[in-house]
């Protein structure tokens, strides 16, 4: 008797449990990456920021994702796939989503994008993006200070106006804390392809080089730094298992809270589409944990630097800045303004090669 | 114990049945490692190969999509399998596609913003030239130097990709993309713009291009004489030289078929699907395709079928994704055991099985 009670019971909740969730549908919210999320890099990061979305919201928000998804036509494809299937709001995080995010925007007004690092918008896609460029200002500090041979290695990975920014950046702070600092640029032109960043890294170290720096996603360059005992810097991710003794810090993109908020706006039905470029000051840009084996001062220096980009006491292209050729580019105290760092496509001074094109 | 003897000829039944089968056995494995990954196997499944095709929201929108994929690793193949009925071997359908796609992108970006007629069929004429030229350089190496086709065509995949990077950093880059890599957008030029024949399906020109070629290669193969050329080559180069075949211009020949029409699919997709040139416009349809040739068997309507499955299976590995939270490593493993147990079934056909007792004395 009592056993058929508590059936009956358990029937009875179940179906109020039904119900309730019936009432209260949750909202499906979809990401695109164009990695694996196991690359421990650049989507790894986005996929960290679901993750905090569904720890956040719980039964209220319901978050699925395509990895490895192409840029072009089968971005366009799984974009209206994932909003067919429901999604109300849609992450696409790399350039290349741009033309396929408002293509298929224009055909989903009612569904939300997000879109990370492009530039054009609409009233249903928003753009995202981090300003990397004020880690790298930290990082390449740390760098001038600890290099031995003055020797800076720098992997890059294409010619873009976001990867020329922090190579300037990196190398304006490194030069102003070791006058004697030089960058030796290696362009792999890949986002990721742990070979070819171990082959770019095995070469600079030849070279003579006991910094390293990447703007690639994967973690072999920090593995190669562990195995040949010099130091490097986590990028995108914090990296510290690859490189345990290697890594002296990191630029950890934190894209969690920027994900939350923006899925508590479809939840309250307060979205709008914006235009955010953030740093260091709102946690999007996250300067990892210095290593025991920068000395107290430096570490010092480098919070201290972190702290003024974070209240805005400091912009990391402060004039007086010369372009490579030796042309001014900012007077002295002048500041670069966002439209030129945008679309930055040339060298500070003191940079030594070319662009390629 | 089992005993395998070698068949005199392949054995046409199970040549025809031996696709089939690896499709089955590709399923029961590709269930098992779904279940192993704690996914429901029969779900997995049901999501990869039934719902692009049955699944009342998704469906209207994913069976095009199927031909639209399917186009491009259709016109490689058909283009591949030719070659490989002769025994030359081109690998690197990959560049052709890209410097395919690079000339007829080329051109037509020459002339913006100039609206006319003309610019359509002269990009899509350069798309195939850009094909063929690229495909002529391991076809003359070979004929010259007797340099293995292989080795060539599939080295200047890599550099065609670092062309491809170097023009939508450069040459091509747009100019009003602030900064950024990649072209301009051909869906906005409307000259240029290879755009859907039927509202919302998708469906290009390229698609329709893709199954006519199905047919004239059945048409060459079995009805005209250089069908039969290519099959003579394919037995022995010497017999082909009795039959009046001119092993050079056999070798010519068969490179510019693959390499043309990975330059016309090449710029048909740029013009369409994909819009723009960019550091990634290739994603693997030059290599899929040589899958595509041989899960086909060389044959053009195998080519058709072969493609539509592989096709299908991208789709729906796309929604096994974000539907049942599969990683994209399962559907690709799912694409691999495909063509391992095709070509393991292979000895099937090869081989007779029988089972024999043990004689004495």
């Amino acid at each position: 008797m009592t056993r058929k009670i508590f059936k009956g019971f358990a029937i009875l909740t179940s179906l109020l449990f039904t119900f309730s969730l019936a009432q209260a549908e949750p909202k499906k919210v979809g990401f695109i990456y164009v990695g694996p999320v196991g690359d421990f890099g650049w989507s790894y990061e986005h996929d960290q920021g679901r993750l905090a979305v569904e720890e956040a919201f719980g039964d209220q928000v319901e978050t699925s994702y395509v990895e490895s998804v192409p840029e072009g036509a089968d971005a366009e494809r799984v974009l209206t796939q994932m909003a067919l299937a429901g999604n109300e709001l849609i992450f696409t995080t790399s350039f290349g989503y741009m033309d396929p995010t408002i293509n298929v925007a224009a055909k989903f007004p009612n569904v939300k994008f997000e879109h990370a690092t492009g530039y054009k918008r609409a009233d249903n896609v928003s753009t995202y993006s981090a300003r990397f460029y004020e880690g790298r200002a930290v990082i390449g500090h740390i760098a001038g200070k600890m290099t031995k041979t003055n020797q800076i290695g720098y992997i890059a990975s294409f010619p873009i106006p976001e990867v020329i920014r922090g190579i300037n950046s990196a190398y304006l702070h490194a030069k102003k804390a070791n006058p004697d600092v030089e960058f030796k640029i290696v362009w792999v032109f890949t986002w990721f392809d742990p070979a070819k960043e171990a082959d770019a890294a095995q070469t600079l170290i030849e070279q003579g080089v006991d910094v390293i720096m990447q703007h690639t996603d994967s973690t072999a360059p920090m593995t190669i730094a562990e195995e040949k005992g010099i130091f490097a810097f986590g990028q995108a991710s914090d990296m510290m298992e690859f490189g345990p003794t290697a890594r002296l810090s990191s630029i950890i993109d934190n894209w969690a809270p920027y994900y939350v908020a923006r899925a508590q706006a479809l939840l309250d039905g307060t979205w709008e589409s914006v235009d955010v470029w953030d740093g260091i000051s709102t946690g999007m840009v996250e300067i990892g944990e210095f290593s025991d084996r920068i000395p107290e001062d430096v570490r010092a220096e480098a919070q201290a630097m972190a702290d003024s980009i974070s209240d805005g006491s400091y912009h990391p292209f402060t004039g007086p800045i010369n372009r490579q050729d030796g042309s001014a580019w900012l007077g002295d105290g002048e500041v670069a303004d966002d439209g030129t760092l945008l679309g930055m496509n040339f060298y500070i001074e003191g940079l030594s090669g070319s662009i390629p094109n | 114990m089992l005993v395998f003897e070698r068949r005199r000829e392949p054995s046409k039944f199970w040549t025809a049945i031996t696709p089939v089968l690896a499709v089955l056995v590709t399923l029961i494995a590709g269930g098992i490692l779904f279940a192993i990954l704690g996914k429901n196997p029969v779900e997995a499944i049901k999501t990869i190969f039934w719902a692009p095709i049955f699944d009342p929201n998704l469906s209207a929108y994913a069976r095009p999509q199927i031909l639209v994929k399917a186009a491009p690793l259709v016109l490689i193949a058909i283009g591949l399998s030719i070659g490989f009925k002769a025994n030359i071997w081109n690998i690197g359908a990959e560049g052709q596609y890209i410097m395919g796609a690079i000339l007829g992108g080329g051109v037509a970006l020459a002339f913006y913003p100039l609206e006319a007629w003309w610019i359509f069929p002269l990009m899509i004429v350069s798309g195939i030239v850009g094909g063929i030229a690229w495909a002529m350089i391991p076809a003359l190496l070979k004929i010259k130097f007797k340099t293995n086709e292989i080795l060539v065509s599939l080295m200047l995949v890599y550099v065609s990709e670092h062309f491809l990077a170097s023009v939508s950093l450069g040459l091509l880059r747009n100019p009003d993309g602030v900064g950024f890599p990649g072209s301009r957008n051909l869906q906005h030029y409307v000259s240029a713009s290879n755009g859907e024949l039927f509202a919302g399906t998708g469906i290009h020109l390229g698609v329709i291009v893709a199954f006519v070629s199905i047919f004239a290669l059945y048409g060459l193969i079995r009805f005209h004489r250089l069908g039969f050329q290519v099959r003579v080559t394919g037995q022995s180069v010497r017999i082909s030289r009795f039959a009046g075949v001119n092993p050079n211009l056999m070798i010519i020949f068969c490179l510019a078929a693959g390499g043309g029409l990975a330059g016309l699919a090449g710029i048909f997709e740029l013009s369409g699907p994909a819009g723009l040139l960019s550091i990634d416009f290739n994603v693997g349809y030059g290599f899929t395709a040589i899958i595509v040739a041989f899960l086909g068997r060389l044959n053009p309507f195998g080519i058709a079928l072969a493609a539509l499955l592989m096709s299908l299976t991208y789709i729906g590995g796309d929604l096994a994704q974000f539907m049942l939270n599969l990683p994209a490593a399962a559907i690709q493993a799912l694409q691999g055991m495909l063509l391992f147990f095709l070509l393991s079934m292979d000895f099937l056909s090869q081989y007779r099985i029988s089972i024999k007792h043990w004689a004495r004395g």
